[in-house]
């Protein structure tokens, strides 16, 4: 089957219902419009550039390039996780934390996919490669931020109860177990329900990417479970990492807490 | 009276019995150095937030502070945190209460024969630690507070305003409880309080807090 391609005429009339929906915000005065026009100008011209240079990485299938082109979307999802989080740990290291997490979850995951499930040859063939770690961490890194932005908050709120627990001799680790606990849950819960809900309320983009683009729709189906497998595996090991290696850095080595190695973004 | 810091009793290692504050300073407040013998209660009195909580709360080493506390000897950064937290325990002003009920806060439960003791000798009923937290009162959660921290049998008691919440007829029982306990466990204390009164009763001396130092103020204790 071959896929209709799309005319930016077409493109043009899809933009026409997001101006439309501007414009409504505009009148009822929902003050949304200008970061409605700006995203999705941002998102045509963001897609746009990424499709060529996914044209020019195809047709090469360098390691290098593969490589430097997955540095840098982990670098972005690592900055995008950082740059989330309200109260954020200062320095270098609130940013290596959020990097060493998507690192963790969304790299690894990857590789064992790409060497052990798919089993393309290379391993690197970019047609699988980039695809499979965009939709990771693009997935992961809504856990992995939520988990650890509701971290710093919840430590900075129930900061006078974390450190009743400590004074009544409690570790740093029982003190502030429940907090941690429940924003481990908050990062997870996310993949949890939409691997429940998928398929029977939602059909997931990728796979209705593939079936658009000509695949069996059971081949589709196939890919997008190793996907939600993938995707789970990859979050709720993100979230365990980012959330141990935050409340690391919020505890000193005499178990304080130190709340002054946040700092506050302003909105 | 001017605020001069007490010369430091650090050099004199042999009288190692109590607690002694050696140059303890945190943020921009101290040195801060006390020697206090077993069983004896120091009043510390002082204007509002002239840092008398922190100053607690560093003794506690909740707050990052130079200087060390050393409890019979033995340097608090020689305990490990939790161990000497135990030890020198600090009840706050205004306590936390994170279960539904009262005693999940308890470690070891409520059921035990010492638990039980604490609640009658304050007034406090005895199936207490099934009431829910939300309807407890200022005055019964500053009770239990301090049966929670007791629980812990510690050797220091840390406290801050103890009986801010309290009628006049249960302060009477509480001081006498801690008056007690100093006398018979040799328990250190430590206790913050704006009532010079409260304080003379208790108080075997009493410092003003100043940012500086400690003054010892000249009263008739007991």
């Amino acid at each position: 089957m071959q896929v209709i391609s799309l005319s930016a005429f077409d493109l043009g009339l899809a933009a026409l219902l997001l101006i439309l929906l501007a414009a409504t915000s505009f009148l009822i005065g929902l003050g949304l419009e200008r970061r409605m026009l700006i995203s999705g100008t941002r998102m045509t011209v963001q897609l746009l550039l990424i499709g060529m240079v996914l044209k020019v990485l195809f047709a090469s299938s360098s390691l290098w390039l593969v490589l430097s082109m997955a540095t840098v979307m982990l670098l972005v999802a690592g900055y995008e996780v950082w740059a989330r989080q309200k109260r954020k740990l200062s320095g270098a290291r609130g940013y290596l934390i959020s990097t060493g997490s998507m690192l963790i979850s969304s790299f690894t995951v990857t590789l064992l996919a790409l060497t052990s499930m798919v089993g393309v040859d290379p391993w690197y063939t970019p047609q699988y490669a980039i695809p499979l770690l965009g939709m990771l961490l693009g997935n992961t890194m809504n856990g992995v931020a939520l988990a650890s932005d509701r971290l710093t908050t919840e430590l900075y709120t129930h900061r006078a109860m974390v450190e009743q627990r400590l004074l009544l001799g409690q570790g740093w680790q029982e003190a502030s177990g429940d907090i941690r606990r429940d924003c481990m849950r908050t990062g997870m819960i996310p993949i949890i329900n939409s691997m429940a809900a998928a398929g029977v309320v939602s059909l997931p983009g990728m796979m209705t990417g593939q079936i658009l683009g000509g695949s069996s729709p059971l081949d589709a189906v196939k890919y997008q479970i190793l996907i939600m497998f993938l995707i789970a595996a990859g979050t709720g090991f993100g979230v365990l990492a980012a959330i141990w290696l935050i409340s690391r850095q919020l505890f000193d080595e005499r178990q304080r807490l130190v709340l002054d190695e946040l700092t506050v973004v302003k909105e | 009276m001017k605020a001069a810091p007490l010369p430091s009793p650090c050099l004199d290692q042999d009288k190692a019995r109590g607690l002694r504050l050696c140059g303890l300073s945190f943020l921009s407040n101290g040195p801060y150095s006390l020697d206090i013998l077993p069983g004896e209660c120091i009043g510390l009195t002082g204007r509002s937030g002239v840092g008398k909580t922190q100053l607690l709360r560093a003794v506690a080493d909740v707050i990052s502070h130079r200087g060390d506390c050393l409890l019979d000897g033995t340097a608090c950064s020689a305990f490990e945190a939790p161990v000497w937290r135990r030890t020198v325990a600090m009840v706050v002003a205004e306590s936390c209460w994170w279960h539904d009920t009262v005693s999940p806060h308890f470690a070891g439960g409520m059921e035990e024969g010492q638990c039980r003791d604490w609640l009658m000798k304050m007034r406090l009923p005895l199936d207490a630690g099934g009431w829910r937290v939300s309807r407890l009162s200022t005055g019964e959660r500053q009770r239990l507070s301090l049966v929670r921290s007791l629980m812990n049998t510690p050797r220091v008691l840390l406290l801050d305003e103890p009986t801010s919440a309290l009628d006049r007829e249960m302060v009477q029982v509480v001081e006498g409880i801690i008056a007690d306990i100093c006398e018979k466990k040799q328990t250190i204390c430590l206790w913050v309080s704006h009532d010079r009164e409260q304080l003379i009763r208790m108080a075997n001396r009493i410092y003003r807090v100043e940012a500086q130092g400690l003054v010892e103020e000249v009263n008739e204790c007991r």
